[in-house]
């Protein structure tokens, strides 16, 4: 096995975990920890790729001949932005969830058998219209 | 004299046909407030299609009106043509005596449905001539799928839990046996023939292997429910909880005949006579009709409501016209031309007498019938006229058309044709005879109230559907006349 | 200037758009504004529409960087159909969901609805109008994000439990389709889609392409609903707000149909793959199980949402089936199908909206009889329920009849008996509806709406039966746009 490949392994280390904690725990936070850890790993993926042996930080320099690829270190970081975004939704509607349910434990959720319970508003503010 | 004109020229003639129905359902949705306003619209745009249908002429080839199209290369196109002019002649004939007969039916009743029942039966009538003038299948094929869905609301009429089950089943049969073999059978034809247009001769010819010719008319003839061929026919006597005009109109001539009709047309003008008497398996379509008969006529014998009991006589007499066309000969098709329209005349009038039956005693079985004839006797006249009909005595129309489908058989050598003509002529035997029996010659039951004749509209009605009954050799010449550009004509064969 | 930008103000003008109404917030121009601005995009979208059928597929280059260097938007036949239908939809709509939206979410927060329904366009126009294949990666998740803000806003339980659980299957699709990118970015060097696919021949036969080719489809399929990964759907459709749900069902799905398409017959060399074949066979195979599974579950359910829910996987069936043959005529009908199912579930959606909103319920029971009270809506629905069957003169029927064609043409006999079986139980769900809505026994009172209601739902019944009587241009267009897809002259 190459030595050089074992951020690649990492990466597959990292993805695994990061979907068994998805799959695996009920708990929300930690589905959302999970999907952090899984989307970490495919930024780890990209950051690799740009990654040249020898290269040097992409900064124009004359006495430099070899680079490490900008362009995905530019790409991740628009990930980085949607994935903060996704958590931070996600965050909030486990507040939410917890205000409405009394409960983040995802075995314990479910649906309202009931068409009519789903249109019990959990805050009273309507009332005031 | 501008009209005059108009009504020569065949394009635009056959434009106002399938616009009148339509103009009287908007005129009648207008005038909803006014119910004698309304019964006056429905009697003028019955009358009125009437005549423009007998003033079309009846021989004008290329005369094409078109409408849209949907698809390119599949306009919505209208031609006339000698067969579809004799269907469209009895529908639109019969709606005027239909149209009597319901506001006599339904006066007797406060029911709020009534004008989405008179703009329902405007709409379907307008889709009969849609089917009797299409000039390709695409055309017959939409306003085939415009039928059923505008007579649903008529066999829904009553509202009630057991109206709407049976109008469930009937819409779901007819549209679904519809969609999932007539539509993939119109696209197998488009896809091989290249049109769809109807062409004497048939557009297949020598463009299908002749394997697949037997499999793909089985796939119309049960795509077709509405020619009610077993087992796709159990749509019809759920259509029974429809009132009596509607049973009688529309459930033994309009959209039944356009079952038939839509089959005779496929066997003509898309397979053509030829290709399929050559083709293997030429005697399949043949044997599932006369399987029908029989089995459908058994059906009737047991039944004892009575119109569940005309419901399994049409199934029977309508796989008459599908064996006439399965004969795969012009003679064949001439025969069923005849008795679509000697079937119409009888079974209509035999509808109308169960609906006056029921609307003067409220009786629907056949065990509450005794004595009847004593009450109801111009009624029971009319009921044995057409009984006798259905049987084929002469010298009613039942008797003519059962006699060339006999003589075609003959031509063929089917003797499979003239067993089961003979069987069921004795089983159609026995299941009316008796009626007659217990209507006029058994003691009435005890509880039996006395009441006399239906209101005029719906007296006058069934005596005049009876009358055509038994004057057909007035007019089963011209019937013949009319057919002969397409079918031939019946003596040339012997000439 | 403005005809020379045209290309890239689509997506740019919602997006600057959604800003601005947040600022205006509760006043009530913010409404307005919103539908002036969607108005002129959609106006925008039948311009590049005609330019593209008349000039052809139109390039425009981002700050002027050439590709496939900078990014490059492209538009061909099929992204300017689409982007026409979801610009005009969102313009329709937009009057429409001022109404519910006040109504179900209180008018104090309507405008932070109108600002995620702003930018869900926006993603769904940016993932058609792009070249780049990381861009559609950003844009659907910009539209991902405002559809999950949307689901859950109404602030009932249970669209707070389907929004979470839409949010992590639909990151985890997200990435998965991210990973899928970055496989063959590491291969070739190049995001750009037309770039990606003069390139991949040369590695077409490596492992890698294979599983990049995996990743990319499966992460679109979870985003369309396709069977078995389209378990979020029918909570989101069930629970959303009612206004929402129409938009949703109208579009979401069909825009990842449409990222399916360019990215198995634009990017990937499917027939040079060993795993090419096998995929569209394993696609055909699944969106058989999803019309029939899909419809046999909408005949069992009672709740009209649900019913409508799982007929939309049905349907995304049929639109999949024709993708999966890959034949001229199969993509042609699928095409036409995306296009004339977005209208149909629409109006079908915001008819139900409609008629619910009285009892706040939507099961048959509480639906009853409301379609003699309501006759325009009551109307749509039937236009809609028909042409869902395939009745003629509907477009439905079009739909169907270019899919069996398909089917029919490659062979398929065995698809076709699937397809018109899945027609056939689609009569019956159909039918319960419309009997329940048109029941005359049970009337009830219900106050009727204006017609800023009325008329988004009769412009879009209006467009299913335009479709139905004349179907010449959507399927002339649709054959162009399957033609350039499949790479034919």
């Amino acid at each position: 096995m190459d030595s050089q490949l074992y951020n690649y392994w990492l990466v597959i280390l990292l993805m695994m975990t990061g979907l068994y904690a998805l799959i695996a725990r009920g708990n929300l936070i930690r589905k959302i920890i999970g999907l952090n850890i899984f989307q970490v790993s495919v930024f780890m993926l990209y950051i690799s790729a740009g990654f040249i042996r020898e290269g040097a930080a992409p900064i124009l320099s004359p006495n430099v001949d070899v680079y490490s690829n900008p362009l995905p270190h530019v790409l991740i970081l628009t990930a980085i932005v949607v994935s903060v975004a996704t958590t931070a939704l996600g965050l909030a509607l486990v507040i939410r969830i917890k205000a409405a349910f009394g409960s983040i434990d995802d075995d314990t959720l479910s649906y309202s058998s009931g068409d009519s319970a789903t249109e019990l508003s959990i805050k009273t503010q309507k009332s005031s219209q | 004299m501008a009209l005059g004109n108009a009504l020569m020229d065949a394009s635009s003639g056959l434009g106002l046909i399938l616009s009148t129905p339509f103009i009287g359902a908007s005129l009648m949705i207008l005038v909803r407030r006014a119910p004698v306003l309304r019964d006056a619209v429905t009697m003028i745009t019955s009358v009125s299609l009437f005549i423009l249908v007998a003033m079309l002429p009846s021989n004008s080839d290329g005369a094409v009106f078109v409408l849209a199209e949907p698809i390119s290369g599949l306009p919505i196109s209208f031609g006339t043509e000698p067969f579809g002019k004799l269907f469209a002649f009895i529908a639109s004939g019969l709606w005027i005596v239909t149209s009597i007969y319901s506001i006599g039916y339904l006066g007797q009743k406060t029911d709020p449905n009534k004008t989405r029942y008179f703009v329902c039966f405007a709409l379907s009538l307008g889709s009969t001539m849609g089917i009797a003038f299409a000039a390709n299948l695409f055309t017959l094929f939409i306003f085939y799928e415009a039928l059923t869905l505008v007579t649903y609301p008529l066999v829904a009429h009553y509202g009630t839990p057991e109206s709407r089950n049976g109008a469930r089943k009937y819409l779901q049969i007819l549209l679904g046996s519809s969609i999932a073999l007539f539509v993939p059978g119109i696209i197998i034809v488009y896809l091989f023939a290249g049109t769809l247009d109807f062409q004497e001769g048939g557009v297949l010819n020598g463009k299908l292997d002749p394997a697949f010719t037997i499999p793909l008319l089985l796939m119309f003839l049960y795509g077709v429910a509405k020619s009610a061929v077993m087992p796709v026919h159990s749509w019809l006597p759920s259509a029974m909880v429809a009132p009596a005009p509607v049973s009688a109109l529309l459930h033994a001539v309009a959209v039944v005949k356009a079952g038939v009709f839509t089959i005779t047309k496929i066997i003509a003008f898309i397979f053509g006579w030829e290709m399929l008497a050559s083709s293997p398996g030429a005697n399949l379509p043949l044997y599932i009709a006369g399987f029908t008969v029989i089995a459908a006529s058994v059906h009737a014998l047991q039944q004892d409501n009575i119109k569940s009991m005309l419901a399994y006589s049409t199934i029977a007499q309508l796989s008459y016209v599908v064996m006439a066309a399965s004969l795969f000969l012009p003679i064949g098709g001439l025969a069923a031309a005849l008795h679509i329209a000697a079937h119409a005349v009888a079974k209509i009038t035999l509808f109308f007498v169960a609906g006056a039956i029921y609307l003067k005693s409220g009786y629907t079985l056949i065990s509450q019938l005794n004595g009847i004839g004593r009450n109801m006797p111009l009624t029971l006249l009319a009921f044995t006229i057409a009984a006798a009909s259905m049987i084929g005595l002469p010298p009613t129309a039942g008797f003519f058309s059962k006699w060339f489908l006999l003589q075609a058989a003959f031509t063929t050598e089917s003797y499979f044709t003239v067993g089961v003509i003979t069987i069921s002529t004795a089983l159609n035997a026995a299941y009316f005879l008796p009626i007659l029996y217990r209507a006029f010659f058994k003691a009435p039951n005890e509880d039996q109230k006395s009441f006399g004749e239906a209101p005029w509209p719906v007296l006058a009605a069934l005596l005049f559907t009876a009358a055509l009954s038994i004057t057909f050799l007035a007019y089963g010449n011209a019937i013949m006349e009319l057919e002969a550009p397409i079918f031939g004509s019946i003596f040339n064969k012997y000439d | 200037m403005i005809a020379q930008h045209a290309q890239i103000l689509v997506v740019i003008l919602p997006l600057l758009c959604a800003p601005l109404v947040l600022l205006l917030g509760k006043s009530r121009i913010a409404v307005w504004f919103t539908v002036g601005v969607l108005s002129v995009n959609a106006l925008l979208t039948w311009w590049l529409l005609l330019q593209v059928l008349t000039i052809g597929t139109l390039r425009y280059s981002l700050g002027n960087w050439p590709a496939p260097w900078g990014i490059e938007y492209r538009l061909d036949p099929l992204g300017a159909l689409l982007q026409v239908m979801i610009a005009s939809i969102a313009a329709v709509m937009a009057p429409f969901l001022r109404k519910l939206l006040a109504e179900e979410i209180g008018s104090s927060r309507q405008y932070a609805a109108l600002v995620a329904f702003i930018l869900l366009t926006a993603g769904l126009l940016g993932i058609v109008a792009t070249g780049d294949a990381f861009n559609v990666f950003v844009f659907l998740e910009i539209s991902s994000l405002s559809t999950y803000a949307l689901i859950a806003i109404a602030d009932k339980r249970d669209a707070l439990l389907a929004s979470f659980r839409y949010l992590i299957v639909g990151t985890i699709g997200a990435t998965f389709f991210l990973i899928g990118i970055g496989l063959v970015y590491i291969l070739t060097g190049t995001l750009n889609m037309d770039d990606l696919a003069v390139r991949l021949p040369e590695v077409s036969h490596t492992n890698t392409t294979q599983i990049a080719l995996i990743f990319v489809t499966i992460g679109i399929a979870i985003k369309a609903a396709i069977w078995p990964l389209h378990a979020w759907l029918i909570p989101c459709y069930s629970y959303a707000p009612r206004g929402i749900v129409a938009f949703l069902a109208a579009l979401s799905t069909k825009v990842a149909l449409y990222a399916l398409a360019r990215f198995l017959f634009g990017v990937f060399p499917l027939a040079d793959m060993p795993i090419g074949s096998v995929l569209l066979e394993i696609l055909q195979l699944l969106a058989i199980a999803a019309m029939l599974i899909g419809s046999a579950a909408a005949i069992a359910h009672s709740n009209v949402r649900a019913v409508l829910a799982y007929s939309s996987v049905a349907q995304i069936g049929y639109i999949t089936l024709g993708l999966a043959l890959a034949t001229s005529a199969g993509v042609t009908a699928a095409i036409i199908h995306m296009f004339n199912h977005a209208f149909i579930k629409g109006s079908l959606f915001m008819c139900i909206a409609i008629l619910a909103t009285g009892s706040g319920k939507h099961t048959l029971e509480s639906l009853k009889g409301l379609g003699h009270r309501m006759p325009i809506v009551g109307i749509a629905l039937l236009i809609g329920g028909f042409s869902l069957i395939g009745v003629p003169l509907t477009s439905g029927f079009i739909s169907k009849w270019f899919l069996i064609t398909a089917l029919v043409q490659a062979e398929k006999w065995i698809w076709i008996v699937a397809v018109l079986l899945s027609s056939v139980m689609s009569i019956i769900y159909v039918w319960k509806i419309v009997e329940a809505v048109f029941d005359k026994s049970d009337d009830k009172q219900v106050r009727s709406y204006d017609l800023s209601v009325d008329i988004p739902i009769v412009l879009l019944a209006a467009v299913s039966l335009y479709i139905g009587i004349n179907s010449s241009a959507l399927v002339s267009t649709a054959e162009q746009a399957s033609k350039w897809l499949l790479g034919m002259p």
